[in-house]
């Protein structure tokens, strides 16, 4: 999108730090989440998932559960449409939600639905499951990424894989990514020392502490209504409406608060389910997953085994890099096998660079986005190999960054030449930092690595509409799951030059705007703030029109000053500045209501770049790692409000810490998850964290009117490597397989001590 | 199966509701007297996001039977204002930015005026201990930690 160039300096509202608009309901309890509506004559329902990792569904028997009091609807597949096509890769997108929300003939993994009950209480719909009766073949199974492409693996699904897997391969796996350039054999043989070597990292859940939940209704006049907690209602709306046949426009989705999301609440697991039964008993029907549900069927990331090898000269010049990526998805396509690739060697400016992702599928939950989805296992492997070069050649681990670093111009590592980009200035900060050179004791050590992510743009609306007082309400369309509604009301102060106070800003429902996409891919203060300040300038030019009618001159002698029209020059005439609320106060007479509006898919999302730093101590008896410190430096472009940026990075780091040490998805032989709560999943616990430092750089992206990046994702990217490198230089082991769980700590020492 | 009437009082006021024996007491003030502001994060006990006083102690409500609350004193993120005005530590949650997405917020709310109200003068690590049962995914822990410092050395001036 051709813009002008960014306004970087003299902002006025943008880069304060006012309260959030949410702030006062989130702090009383009266804000509204996905499980806080309640309809009247509402149902309450509950599904019932396989206990088998790979069965076929041989028959189900719901009369009982039917006969049951209380009991007003049970859906099974045969409830869901029958009109979606089955097609390979992510073609068959819908067919593969639509499967994954309802199991057809077989069930893929431990939890996946069979069926759903609707009753007049949340008991009643419990119980009336275990009267459901499922016949099961239960079949062989596979749940290890290896293990799965592996000939003779179980199958789960012929016809998945699509036209880009190269022939000869196990049909598990779905989708093949190769990409890069240069020679990389050659550029092996001109380094100095080259290092080869495997990594694994095991499924992470987002861990969103609000678990799926919505409320339906749903006519057989085919109109409904759906509140639900998601990143995209939009997404809900044309999903659900092809899962049952709806006309889109027909089915309203309206989004509840959101209680985290990470990328887990960017597709739909529940709500077909909530409105196939609402339609069923024709009556509303609250549909609220429990934490055990939400790690069986939602979320998880891929599991991952790489394969990375680096090739170094002795003064740290990197001559080729190469990576082999295999993602396990679960039992549908869709793992980021492509984005594993890509970002891997992103941060590097390479002459030779060849990388390959695999798309593996297995019985698991289908995977769904987490936060840079596939780029932090990337880092991990890329980056703990890069910290072993340096080791060995004796290197600053930072400078050897620097020397190799992407920078504006250069050509990327997945083919495109960046832009400006902040990567240099992100490890100059970082080498700049007290922290850097802080003494460290015996036994503790420091890691470093960076981090990429591409950031998103995507189709987006949004509309702002002036009131008679002067105050402005803009309605856009993604789920506010970071502080959007803060940022979005600051950057629509800036443009119509009144103060935040006076602007609110609400996530509309689908009935009220243009399709927006789903907030992911760090898009919402890029896109929907780009939407907004374009639709603020809408406004601002509709109201300099008015003014010129006033005034008798030309509109183009007219511009917008600091929240007042005002002759655009000595030529355009002598006339006292008007106020925005002047011209709003009798708008319905001067040409009607003032909306300003912006419909369009931005597509100068620019790149992000992070460099983290960390101290970590090992203790070598228990094998427990403590974070003693850490600092977050990262490239937002522009920081709107700079109290919710530094709150994503945090964020990023704290979710890192737990899937570098602590998360895992643990399954047993027979194919189960063993760990299907936040007992046994232990994300982190404010008692396991130390402060998080953050550093704020501003490389300005061309393609935002400010210079904004997003910053959601890209704080995730660096943590796994950050601190494998500090366990490592802590305890004199590296760890090439995440967790690094105590045990695995442990083991690692005890394998060094005997050799 | 029979219901079992029970007479308590939430936030002050007195309240009666029937239960199912297994219902628990955030399924009652969530579902029975419309108080959505304890939420249902787990089920388990771990995560916290359900926190409510009763009779004064600290609990997980959805660890309490609603039966249990017969006769005792309920307190809950909707009872901490006072009228128009917020407790210090939600207008500090709100200025520091200690909330993202919100969902955790009420019970870490209620489980740190808990603390307050026991220990005035709490040092950082035993902030961090004390809400080692309150799990936050957005925030990493830095700026509610800071808010509640903060909230506890105005509240201890102000004493």
């Amino acid at each position: 999108m051709a813009l002008d160039e960014p306004k970087t300096t003299d902002f006025k509202y943008v880069g304060t730090r006012p309260d959030r608009p949410d702030g006062f309901d989130k702090v009383t309890g009266r804000a509204k989440f996905g499980a806080d509506m309640s309809a009247p004559g509402m149902l309450h329902a509950a599904i019932l998932r396989s206990p088998h990792a790979h069965a076929r569904i041989l028959s189900i028997d719901t009369s009982e559960a039917e006969a049951m009091k209380g009991v007003k609807a049970v859906v099974t597949r045969a409830d869901f449409s029958k009109n979606v096509p089955f097609e390979s890769g992510l073609s068959g997108e819908f067919w593969n939600i639509l499967e994954n929300v309802m199991a057809g003939e077989k069930a893929l993994y431990d939890g996946h639905a069979v069926a759903a009950v609707a009753a007049t209480s949340a008991l009643d719909a419990r119980d009336a499951l275990k009267l459901i009766k499922v016949d099961y073949e239960v079949l062989p199974h596979v749940t290890d990424v290896d293990a799965a492409m592996a000939s003779g693996a179980p199958v789960l699904r012929k016809g998945a894989a699509d036209s880009s897997v190269p022939e000869g391969l196990h049909p598990n796996v779905v989708r093949y990514h190769e990409s890069g350039h240069g020679d990389v054999e050659a550029g092996f043989t001109a380094a100095d020392l080259v290092i080869e070597d495997s990594f694994v990292t095991e499924a992470t859940h987002q861990g969103y502490i609000e678990p799926h939940a919505c409320l339906a209704t749903l006519g057989s006049d085919g109109k409904g209504e759906l509140w639900c907690t998601t990143q995209g209602h939009w997404h809900a709306q044309k999903v659900c409406a092809a899962l049952l046949d709806l006309e889109t426009s027909q089915l309203r989705v309206t989004a509840s608060e959101i209680g985290g999301g990470f990328g887990g609440k960017t597709t739909v697991f529940i709500e077909p389910v909530a409105l196939a039964l609402a339609r069923k008993a024709n009556r509303s029907v609250k549909l609220v997953m429990n934490r055990s549900e939400v790690f069986r069927a939602t979320g998880p990331t891929s599991s991952t085994s790489m394969d990375i090898k680096i090739g170094m000269t002795k003064d740290g010049k990197i001559t080729a890099a190469k990576g082999v990526f295999c993602l396990q998805g679960g039992a549908f396509p869709g793992a980021p096998c492509d984005e594993s690739a890509m970002c891997a060697f992103a941060p590097y400016n390479l002459e030779n660079v060849l990388q390959v992702g695999y798309d593996v599928m297995s019985n698991r939950p289908k995977q769904a986005a987490y936060r840079a989805p596939g780029s932090p296992m990337a880092a991990f492997a890329v980056e703990s190999v890069i910290d072993e070069l340096c080791k060995k050649l004796n290197l600053d681990p930072i400078d050897i960054r620097l020397k190799n670093a992407a920078h504006t111009g250069s050509k990327s590592s997945f083919g495109p030449r960046f832009d400006a980009i902040g990567l240099v200035e992100t490890l100059e900060a970082a080498k700049a930092h007290p922290h850097y050179s802080a003494p460290l004791k015996p036994g503790q050590g420091r890691g470093i690595s960076c981090g990429f992510w591409f950031n998103h743009g995507g189709e987006t609306a949004v509309s702002l509409a002036l009131s008679e007082d002067g105050t402005a309400q803009i309605s856009v369309g993604t789920p506010d799951i970071g502080g959007s509604r803060a940022s979005m009301a600051l950057m629509a102060a800036e443009e119509l030059g009144i103060p935040y106070d006076h602007i609110r800003c609400t996530i509309a429902d689908t009935a009220t705007l243009g399709y927006n996409e789903i907030s992911h891919g760090s898009r919402v203060t890029y896109a929907s703030g780009l939407a907004t300040i374009k639709a603020a300038r809408d406004a601002v030019e509709k109201l300099c029109k008015r003014a010129a009618a006033k005034w008798g001159i030309p509109e183009e002698a007219v511009k917008w000053q600091d929240g007042f029209a005002v002759p655009s020059g000595p030529n355009a005439g002598d006339f006292d500045p008007i106020p925005l609320k002047d011209l709003t106060a009798d708008m319905g007479a001067t040409g009607g209501p003032i909306v300003g509006h912006f419909e369009a898919s931005p597509e100068g999302a620019g790149v992000s770049f992070a460099t983290h730093l960390v101290d970590a101590e090992v203790d070598p008896e228990t094998g427990k790692t403590e974070i003693l410190r850490y600092t977050v430096v990262q490239d937002a472009g522009k920081a709107i409000h700079p109290t919710y940026v530094e709150g994503q990075y945090q964020g990023g780091a704290a979710q890192g810490i737990g899937w570098a040490l602590n998360e895992e998805y643990i399954y047993g032989d027979d194919g189960r998850l063993q760990n299907a709560g936040f007992l046994d999943y232990r994300i982190p616990l404010a008692s396991d964290l130390p402060m998080i430092d953050t550093v704020i750089i501003e490389v300005p992206n061309p393609g935002h009117p400010y210079g904004v990046r997003g910053v959601g994702e890209t704080s995730i990217c660096p943590p796994l490597a950050a601190i494998a490198n500090a366990v490592s230089a802590a305890s004199g082991v590296r760890l090439r397989q995440l967790p690094m769980s105590p045990p695995r700590i442990v083991a690692a020492l005890k394998n060094q001590s005997n050799g | 199966m029979s219901k079992i009437h029970v007479s308590t009082t939430v936030n002050g006021d007195e309240v009666e509701f029937l239960c199912d024996p297994r219902e628990t007491l955030l399924d009652c003030l969530r579902d029975k007297l419309n108080l959505t502001g304890a939420k249902e994060g787990c089920g388990t006990g771990d995560c916290g996001a359900c926190s409510v006083t009763l009779d004064d102690r600290l609990v997980c409500s959805c660890l309490v039977l609603g039966a249990e609350a017969e006769g005792k004193t309920v307190s809950t993120v909707e009872g901490m204002a006072e009228g128009e005005s917020l407790h210090p530590l939600q207008q500090k949650f709100i200025e520091y930015a200690a909330l993202q997405c919100g969902i955790c917020t009420p019970g870490i709310l209620v489980a740190t005026k808990a603390l307050l109200d026991k220990n005035p003068d709490p040092t950082e690590s035993e902030v961090r201990y004390w809400l080692a049962g309150n799990l936050c995914r957005c925030t990493g822990y830095d700026k509610i930690i800071r808010a509640i410092m903060d909230t506890a050395a105005d509240l201890r001036e102000a004493s």
